[in-house]
């Protein structure tokens, strides 16, 4: 029998749901049975894109909303995350390695390169003013 | 997040247990930082054992904190290393800056 899920969350963009959105996605994603090194890339994924959402899409604002839709067929994982805050003027740029906007801030701009080795493919949608989607896929079990 | 603190000669251990993510980061730094001047460290090591999980947030982290030591002269380290924090530690290159030790007693020597 195929397997089929799926499952959606919205919270808002505080800063303590990083780890509530990691837990609740890896929780979801242990119905299919994955390997520990598969849970841990999947919450480190899902915890960039989010923490991206808070700091960059929100600026730091508790008031914004972050929805994540996660599905599953089979062993094939999708994961969206989706915000509304400012967007992304050059997707290019903000995906290159060591690329952040927050200099003073200690980040590494690192996080679109975690999600890039994590999952086996990531896109980026954006839009300046309208926010930002993350589309993330994994196939468990190769 | 606990953050406990041991001084050994002019190194600064730091045992973190929990999740090094960008919500924690915030209170790792304040008190490391508060702890390093007061203390007058030179060194810093992290003890990594009961870290369960940790993103690019802290590395970071760890990037700012090696700044301020190589100012005041130091060096700074991290033991017991699990290999899933490894991974990033790796990917980031950041292992290059500071070293990775097997236990506290080897990163203990190595800084002495
Ligand atoms: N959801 C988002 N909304 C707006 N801008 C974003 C979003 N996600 C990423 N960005 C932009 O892309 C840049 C690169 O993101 P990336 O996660 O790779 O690095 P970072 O967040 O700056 O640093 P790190 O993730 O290592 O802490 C960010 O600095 C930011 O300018
Ligand atoms: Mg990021």
């Amino acid at each position: 029998m195929p397997k089929k899920n799926s499952m959606q969350i919205q919270f808002s963009s505080n800063s303590l749901n990083e780890s509530f959105a990691r837990v609740a996605v890896a929780a979801f994603i242990s119905q299919l049975d994955p390997t520990v090194e598969e849970l841990y890339d999947i919450k480190m994924a899902v915890s960039e894109a989010v923490t991206n959402s808070i700091i960059h899409g929100y600026e730091n604002e508790e008031t914004g909303e972050i929805c994540i839709n996660c599905a599953y067929e089979d062993e094939v994982v999708n994961i969206e995350i989706i915000d509304h805050g400012k967007g992304i003027p050059n997707i290019e740029e903000a995906m290159t390695a060591l690329y952040t906007t927050s200099g003073d801030e200690e980040r590494a701009g690192l996080g679109f390169t975690v999600m890039q080795s994590m999952m086996d493919e990531v896109e980026v949608f954006s839009e300046v003013g309208h926010g930002t989607t993350i589309r993330m896929k994994k196939s468990l079990g190769v | 997040m606990s953050i406990d603190f041991t001084m050994v000669d002019r190194t600064l251990l730091v045992t973190l247990e929990g999740e090094i993510d960008h919500h924690t980061c915030v209170e790792i730094r304040q008190t490391v930082d508060r702890e390093y001047q007061k203390r007058r460290a030179k060194n810093l090591l992290f003890d990594f054992a009961n870290i369960n999980f940790m993103d690019s947030s802290g590395i970071g982290m760890l990037m700012g904190r090696y700044r301020s030591v190589a100012i005041c002269g130091g060096e700074i380290g991290l033991y017991n290393v699990s290999p899933e924090a490894w991974r990033i530690l790796s990917l980031s290159g950041i292992h290059k800056l500071m070293k990775t030790y097997s236990s506290k007693q080897e990163a203990i020597e190595a800084l002495a």
